[in-house]
């Protein structure tokens, strides 16, 4: 949901941009690279900090924020729109009498930032009228002052424009000559400059970064009326635009020559990839309805991982929070309680806030709780959930998982989905390996269409690339594509898991959740995986 | 400042144009107070108002276009904010597809303001969350929602001696009721134009019935059946078919309006001849601003006729290239419909299925508009003209193409909001024929 409204606010489909749909406002490119004191930020947070204290808060966070994006979008030889967004300001979060209050102010002055405290600690007390049980807060020891930083090798936000340019238009010109008719091709910039301060003692300066380099190419034929898209291959990722070098160690070769990517993306070379086989598709074999054996490459998996584990296992969820918008849960506590067999012995799923090169990776929460890896399912059997500093009393915890995110100064930090990967097998083994055991089935590579119930129960998923496998071979390219599950018997169904060598992750830049609903970027690593006996639909239709 | 009046808008709009030195120069100003509340599990989670206004100028050296924007309004933040525009503009590409800022318009105000709306205060807003919350308690249900309202306005103006303003409020409403055993859901939205016609009290009883009325639901073999979509389990799939009345990808063969050969379908009936959509600003329960991003004046016009397809969206830069009139991105939708209640189009069916709600819709086949979702929230099965029994959820594989040459009967449109469209919709109730379910769904 979020991809659409997102670009639309960037102007593609929509007639003007005025004003950003984005919060925050347009600057100009070299502003993008300028950060803020540390000492102002410390200045701004200990005002809020010492107004709450002041005004009877027992607890105090302070967010000050610059949250910077560039977005470039092209298609053809044209380029489309360039923006530049610089969104800051502060966000107060307290308790006071036992209840959680919230303000925020875009005037960087320390004024302004204890006015927003005493204003968060006078909704607090208002709060509180109607509370049934004060808030219980997981103790977090304060760190002192410290810092973090994405490890990236080249900040995106410092490459010229021009360069950028000159590299989508490339690509465009590129998937063209290759026979595609249509390419669109975006880059997408993330700079979050994060000072959290608490009165639990921690001053944490944070500086993330994210990229992402999306395409669709488009062929057509134009007798038939008939079109095909193909998507590109690319993550977006935590990394520097060192992510665009695309390096060949990082690519991996399938038996049929599709190429997949890890750390690094060579987006040229996929886009013509793409054109090619756009064009094939158009001719491919629709898919014969029925149980297949899936192949499932991890750009693809990590999507299913997502919508199936990762969100079924948010507490907020599971406790019923989020029954109004995006559902609940059928992971009950309950299920956690008695080792529910989620999956196959050989599924180990683990959530973490620390994998290199994931979006999802930062040295501390927004809550400023220290990230971790810990396990959701070991051998098959679902063991916990995700939760923040004001849940981990409801799983007899005594700390946070380190799980809060707000997407802006403005929004109040939740609960939100932390990495959730599938850990690689352990017997060594190469998709090749993998793909010579099955007789009837379908490699399936790339996200396409998603959707999956309000508990996370009944999904469907499509694909970018379908190739049959008949007798441990893949023979030809499939259309019309989508499989059909349901989430326990699914993980059940997972008969083996590739090694640690095709490990890679898949990312969702746009995740979106709660009301007013806010984004977060969460990565899914996992290997190739295989799943036996999955029902297979066609979806092709006609229209007379 | 967040709502200003014309005269202020106007002075502020008028600095920025004349201080700019560009070729052209269009200025927009947009400010909103939104206010909301949040509830689940019985008890109210957050609630809060924010309040915004923005500045926006879009200047062009030739083909050249910088954008800036900016929340302060002295002289000195004019003056920066267009100095800004205008180095950004002289750093960008060339534009191939630049069109030039609208010339001078007259715009027909449409009546998108409503005081009442505009006059809700957190005190209102916590009693609609009180009046959901209750009568939940009372008989052991657990309702989670979500209430937002708004008011703000638009001014714009640009360096042809284009002018526009107007203010506008909204309204929406949701509520999920479940039972506290977990087997039961419903569901309640609204969508207004104006807060005096919202009925929490009734409405909150809609999402309790239906969640008692859905416990211990049965299973019926997936497959093609009699539907009645509610007019927001309509809306959904409507709505996301409509993002493809562009001229320019039906054009370019991309679009399920493209013609095998080339060209589009504009003159050939592709739904039942029941269906006409329609974008009328002026609707009385759907309006919406007399203009659209461009500036151009929004006309009431039928995207679709008797089910033969009048009319796509052409943007200026396709329109020129066409040799067509440009027209302005709607933001309305109105489809025709009856006179018939849901409940009396219940009455009327021997069997089938009634469906409250539609979730989680995502394209699978832009070909064919193929959509797949589920339902939610209160499916029940309708035999001899009552609702016997609730339904577990099902999975549905359809086009909305399809769907709509599949019309049975139409009944009253009412307001909806769709769960990811941006767009005002009057959606009637719909009884359908083969509406085609793919799997079950154990969810609640």
């Amino acid at each position: 949901m979020d991809r659409r409204s997102f670009l639309a606010a960037c102007g593609i489909g929509a007639g003007g941009l005025l004003l950003p749909g984005f919060a925050g406002r347009a600057i100009a490119a070299s502003q993008l690279t300028e950060t803020i004191e540390v000492a102002v930020k410390k200045r701004l947070a200990d005002a809020g900090l010492s107004a709450a204290a002041a005004a009877g808060s027992t607890y105090c966070d302070v967010r000050v924020g610059r949250y910077m994006r560039q977005f470039v979008i092209t298609r053809e030889a044209n380029v489309q729109n360039i923006v530049n967004t610089e969104s800051m300001g502060t966000g107060v979060r307290v308790i006071a009498d036992g209840a959680w209050g919230f303000a925020a102010t875009n005037v960087m002055t320390p004024e302004a930032v204890a006015d927003a405290a005493r204003l968060a600690v006078a909704i607090a007390k208002a709060n509180a009228k109607n509370q049934t049980q004060p808030v219980q807060l997981a103790p977090t020891r304060g760190v002192g002052e410290v810092s973090w930083k994405t490890p990236i090798r080249r900040n995106a936000m410092e490459v010229p424009i021009a360069e950028k340019v000159e590299l989508l238009l490339g690509v465009n010109a590129a998937a063209t000559n290759a026979g595609a008719n249509f390419v669109n091709s975006q880059l997408f910039l993330v700079n979050e400059q994060k000072y959290f301060a608490s009165s639990d003692g921690s001053y944490i300066d944070q500086d993330v970064h994210r990229i992402w380099a999306p395409f669709t190419v488009t062929a057509i034929d134009q007798t038939t009326g008939k079109f095909r898209t193909r998507d590109g291959l690319s993550s977006p990722m935590g990394l520097g635009y060192e992510y665009m070098d695309g390096n060949v160690a990082d690519q991996i070769v399938a038996s049929n020559g599709v190429v997949s990517y890890g750390m690094s993306y060579d987006m040229t070379k996929d886009a013509i990839a793409a054109a090619e086989q756009a064009r094939e598709k158009l001719t491919a074999t629709s898919v014969r309805p029925g149980s297949y054996d899936l192949v499932l490459d991890p750009n693809h998996l990590g999507l299913t991982i997502h919508e199936s584990v990762g969100h079924p296992l948010e507490l907020d969820r599971v406790l019923g929070y989020e029954a109004n918008y995006a559902g609940t849960s059928f992971a009950t506590l309950d299920k956690r309680e008695s080792r529910f067999q989620y999956g196959s012995d050989i599924v180990n799923i683990v959530a973490d806030k620390t994998q290199r090169g994931s979006l999802g990776a930062v040295g501390y929460d927004d809550e400023g709780v220290q990230c971790k890896e810990w396990n959701l399912i070991e051998a098959g059997k679902l063991v916990d959930y995700q939760a923040t500093r004001d849940q981990a009393h409801i799983l007899g915890k005594t700390a946070s998982d380190g799980c809060s995110y707000a997407d802006s100064w403005s929004s109040v930090q939740f609960q939100r989905m932390a990495n959730v990967s599938l850990k690689p097998g352990t017997t060594p083994m190469k998709v090749d390996d993998m793909i010579k055991n099955v007789e009837n089935g379908i490699y399936i590579l790339g996200r396409g269409s998603f959707s999956i119930d309000q508990q996370r129960y009944n999904a469907q998923f499509g694909g970018t690339l379908f190739y049959e496998i008949k007798n441990g071979e893949i023979t030809k390219p499939l259309e019309d594509v989508a499989y059909q599950m349901r989430t326990p018997e699914f993980w059940n169904a997972c008969s083996a898991i590739c090694d640690e060598s095709d490990y890679r992750m898949f990312g969702s830049f746009f995740d979106g959740k709660g009301q007013p609903s806010q984004v977060s970027a969460v990565s899914h690593g996992s290997s190739t995986t295989r799943f036996d006996g999955i029902n297979v639909i066609n979806t092709a239709r006609s229209l007379g | 400042m967040s709502i200003m009046t014309e005269a202020e808008a106007k002075t502020i709009l008028d600095k920025v144009i004349a201080l700019s030195t560009a070729d052209e120069c269009t200025a927009q100003l947009g400010g909103s107070i939104d206010g909301n509340v949040r509830f689940a599990l019985n008890n109210v989670s957050t609630s809060g108002v924010v309040t915004d206004t923005q500045l926006g100028v879009q200047v062009a050296f030739g083909k050249r276009v910088g954008t800036a924007t900016i929340n302060e309004f002295s002289d000195e933040a004019l003056a920066r904010v267009v100095r800004r525009a205008e180095d950004l503009a002289k750093l960008a590409p060339e534009n191939p597809e630049f069109m030039p800022a609208v010339q001078r318009q007259t715009y027909r105000a449409s009546n998108t303001w409503d005081a009442a709306t505009a006059a809700i205060t957190p005190e209102n807003r916590a009693e609609i969350a009180r009046a959901s919350i209750d009568p939940c308690k009372a008989q052991n249900l657990i309702a989670a929602g979500f209430l937002n309202d708004g008011a703000g306005f638009t001014a714009f103006a640009n360096s042809n001696g284009n002018f526009g303003y107007q203010r506008s409020t909204n309204l929406n409403y949701t509520c999920t009721v479940r039972t506290a055993d977990g087997k039961g859901s419903g569901w309640v939205g609204r969508s207004l134009q104006n807060a005096g016609d919202f009925n929490v009290d009734s409405d909150i009883q809609v999402a309790m019935r239906k969640a008692s009325a859905s416990s211990e639901a049965q299973a019926l073999e997936p497959g093609k059946y009699t539907v009645i979509l509610e007019p927001a389990a309509a809306a959904g799939l409507i709505s996301f078919m409509f993002n493809f009345f562009g001229a320019r990808a039906a054009d370019e063969g991309r679009s399920f309006l493209s013609k095998a050969g080339g060209g589009n379908k504009i003159g050939e009936q592709v739904f039942d001849p029941r269906v006409t959509f329609t974008a009328d600003p002026w609707n009385a329960e759907a309006p919406v601003e007399p203009w659209d991003g461009d500036g151009l004046p929004r006309e009431r016009m039928e995207f679709v006729k008797d089910g033969v397809v009048t009319n796509l969206n052409y943007g200026r830069y396709w329109a020129e290239k066409q040799g067509k009139e440009a027209n302005a991105t709607p933001g309305n939708l109105i489809m025709s419909g009856g006179t018939k209640s849901i409940s009396e189009l219940v009455r009327e069916t021997e069997r089938g299925i009634l469906v409250t709600r539609t979730w989680y819709i995502r394209m699978v086949d832009p070909q064919t508009v193929l959509l797949t979702g589920l339902t939610r929230d209160g499916t029940f099965y309708i035999e001899n003209g009552e609702l016997k029994y609730p339904l577990k959820n099902f999975r549905f594989n359809e086009s909305p193409v399809i769907m709509l040459n599949n019309i049975d009967e139409l009944g009253r449109p009412v307001r909806v909001a769709g769960d990811e469209s941006n767009l005002s919709m009057m959606i009637p109730p719909m009884r359908l024929r083969d509406f085609t379910f793919t799997s079950l769904s154990d969810a609640v």
